[in-house]
């Protein structure tokens, strides 16, 4: 919110003077690519930021912007916020990475904390969620219960953290299902519903009756609501209004232990450029109810896969696994590293059309 | 690649729900454009409509208030414009402009709290046995009443335009607004009548997507529908039919675009998503080419600023 942002730079001018009560205080920005009310990604952010407030009470005071355009309106955003105090600032999207990094150089006293992305400084570190392990049980489910034998994907920016959730959903329901076919959308936006509700549409007109979505808001799931017989996932957030049908699970962001032990850091002094990358193990990745709508033994399936995946018992890529070209990728039993996760560039065999440069 | 998936019959229903916000803005300024009036606000307008008629119909669980409110929102708005440019005399295109970037801000600071709620469900008109007819059922006789309510308006201001008196003196006012003055008629009342009834037309437009198309109510989320539907009405040589169909070819393009994404064309992503703007482009260019004839269909005071001054 830009009268926020005036307001606290109004507030910083007029407490000059007792600059010394402001030390006392850990100033905490967010940096939002959607509104607070998406009911999906940003939503969940925010409920971090709740719980920050929550847990510290006084000893905090966070300040967000919401909308902030990915690219040199972030690096205005993020310096101002910078320029008015805050300690630490979480950068909630994969296009504030180089903003971030940018404005880190500038404030070497502020620390940074940027979501999603790979490139890191003294005063800059990077978190994310592995949430390839929540689309490898979508992907089972998904494919246990489509009877069209179609899925369709709404897909945001071609970057490896939505390839890698497309390869894991693929894997999984093709694993179950050998018939599976995925149509992929890419709709080039984090949150666009009218362009979200579209491409659910044109999905489902192409006989899609599952469709998984890598975009924010809820209008895939009010589109899959209208024509029935559709079923959906909420993403980021839990999207539990559209229980039991169309949505019947969910990966659930949760953010809110990292941004207490961060914030608690910054206190402490304790703070340090790290690279977290947890998943359902660490509880930063959420599944969603699963709901009635899915028959007994599949849900019970996904569970075990969802339990096994969080004791580290299961990888979602485990080998034999394939290039989209038919190249050797994983050898049997061999399990994906980080490095090449994160920097994920490739459709694995099966899926079919091209990744966007 | 398999356009074999794309179904025909679907596309075709849905071009006609991607059409219809696009239909009644464009109707709407058609009309004012006739009467002379140039309003480049109709994004304004849309977007105002759009969370009035969202933020009506969350509140009283009804989609036709919603609706009515939304063409009630677009005409207060619209109505500002009108005085400013047919009182006040102001530029119209730069009064339009303002319009547009005040329409934004307005419903954006409108909607803050309603963003990521839900809508309340409308109807689809499902006729019976009509629209169990192959092809033609799904096609014509199952969409919303809005789609209907737009054909309807479309019809109607074709035949008032066309075949009535009122009509007749619209026109009069929109092809010589001096000469229209001088045989007695109410120049300024009219061109606010016709100015009011645009933005009554467009809300409708931008409630169809916030209630209908999406259901949801975002930031700026018409999208540049407005803007499309100026340029349709230019398209359109100020002819009501050829609204239909330039609105048609565009809401045909967007919904095709992501259809053939969808279908796997290995055609770029990007080429696809530009694909309706650039085709309007074209179209505008084709139909401009020729431009003794463009400009003999456009209304001869367009955009000229009326002040009776005895």
């Amino acid at each position: 919110m830009k009268f926020t942002s005036i307001l606290t730079g109004a507030a910083l001018a007029l407490g000059l003077a007792g600059a010394a009560m402001a030390q006392d205080k850990t100033k905490v920005g967010f940096v939002y690519v959607g509104p607070v009310g998406d009911g999906g990604w940003t939503y969940e952010h925010n409920q971090g930021r709740l719980a920050v407030e929550k847990e510290f009470g006084d000893a905090v005071e966070t300040v967000f912007q919401e909308n902030v355009p990915e690219g040199a309106d972030a690096e205005r955003v993020l310096t101002q916020m910078a320029l008015s105090g805050a300690d630490l600032i979480f950068t909630t999207s994969f296009g504030y990475m180089d903003p971030t990094v940018n404005v880190a150089a500038k404030f070497p006293n502020v620390k940074f904390e940027h979501a999603t992305g790979y490139k890191r400084a003294d005063n800059v570190s990077t978190y994310s969620a592995r949430f390839y392990e929540g689309r490898a049980i979508q992907g089972h489910i998904a494919g246990k219960m489509t009877k069209s034998n179609v899925i369709g994907y709404i897909a945001s920016f071609p970057i490896p953290e939505v390839i890698r959730g497309i390869n894991s959903a693929y894997i999984h329901a093709k694993k179950v299902n050998p018939d599976v076919e995925f149509k992929i959308i890419w709709a080039y936006t984090w949150f666009d519903p009218a362009k979200e509700a579209d491409a659910a549409k044109a999905l489902i007109e192409q006989g899609a009756d599952v469709i998984l979505q890598h975009t924010d808001s809820t209008a895939p799931q009010a589109a899959a609501e209208q024509a029935g017989n559709v079923i959906t996932f909420g993403q980021a957030s839990d999207m539990g209004e559209y229980a039991p049908m169309p949505r019947v699970s969910s990966i659930i962001d949760n953010w809110a232990p990292y941004y207490l032990a961060r914030t608690k850091a910054v206190m402490d002094g304790t703070w340090t450029s790290v690279d977290t990358w947890d998943g359902i193990g660490a509880g930063m990745v959420g599944i969603g109810e699963i709901s009635d709508a899915v028959p007994a033994d599949v849900k019970a399936e996904a569970l075990a896969m969802k339990d096994a995946i969080a004791a580290g018992t299961y990888h979602p890529f485990t080998g034999p696994l394939k290039k989209q070209d038919g190249s050797d990728w994983l050898a049997e039993g061999e399990v994906a590293d980080d490095g090449t996760l994160a920097g994920m560039g490739f459709y694995v065999e099966g899926i079919v059309g091209d990744i966007p440069q | 690649m398999d356009l074999g998936s794309i179904n025909p019959i679907l596309l075709v229903a849905s071009l006609m729900v991607a059409a219809t916000p696009i239909i009644l803005a464009a109707i709407g300024e058609l009309v004012v454009e006739k009467a002379g009036v140039l309003n480049l606000g109709v994004e304004g307008m849309m977007i105002t409509g759009a969370v009035c008629g969202f933020i009506v119909a969350v509140e009283t669980d009804s989609p036709t208030l919603g609706f009515l409110c939304a063409a009630l929102g677009g005409a207060v708005l619209s109505l500002l414009f009108g005085l400013l440019t047919q009182y006040l005399l102001s530029n119209q295109v730069a009064t339009g402009l303002g319009l547009t970037l005040f329409g934004l801000g307005l419903s954006a600071l409108l909607g803050q709290s309603y963003v990521g709620l839900k809508a309340p469900a409308t109807p689809k008109l499902d006729i019976p046995v009509l629209s169990d007819i192959p092809v033609l059922g799904p096609v014509l006789f199952s969409h919303d009443l809005m789609v209907y309510l737009a054909l309807a308006l479309l019809a109607g201001v074709w035949a008032v335009l066309k075949y009535s008196r009122a009509g007749l003196i619209l026109r009069a006012v929109g092809e010589n607004h001096d000469a229209a003055h001088a045989l007695g008629y109410k120049v300024v009342r009219i061109r606010l009548l016709a100015i009011m009834f645009g933005g009554a037309c467009a809300g409708l437009g931008g409630a169809y997507v916030s209630l209908i198309r999406v259901p949801q109510w975002t930031e700026g989320m018409t999208a540049g529908a407005g803007w499309i539907a100026l340029a349709i009405v230019v398209f359109a040589s100020w002819k009501p039919g050829r609204v239909l169909l330039g609105a048609y070819l565009f809401g045909g393009i967007t919904v095709l675009q992501l259809n053939l994404q969808a279908a796997g064309v290995a055609i770029p992503v990007e080429y696809l998503s530009m694909s309706p703007y650039l085709i309007t482009i074209v179209v505008l260019v084709i139909m401009s080419a020729d431009r003794s004839r463009a400009a003999l269909n456009a209304p001869a005071s367009l955009g000229r600023t009326f002040h009776a001054s005895h």
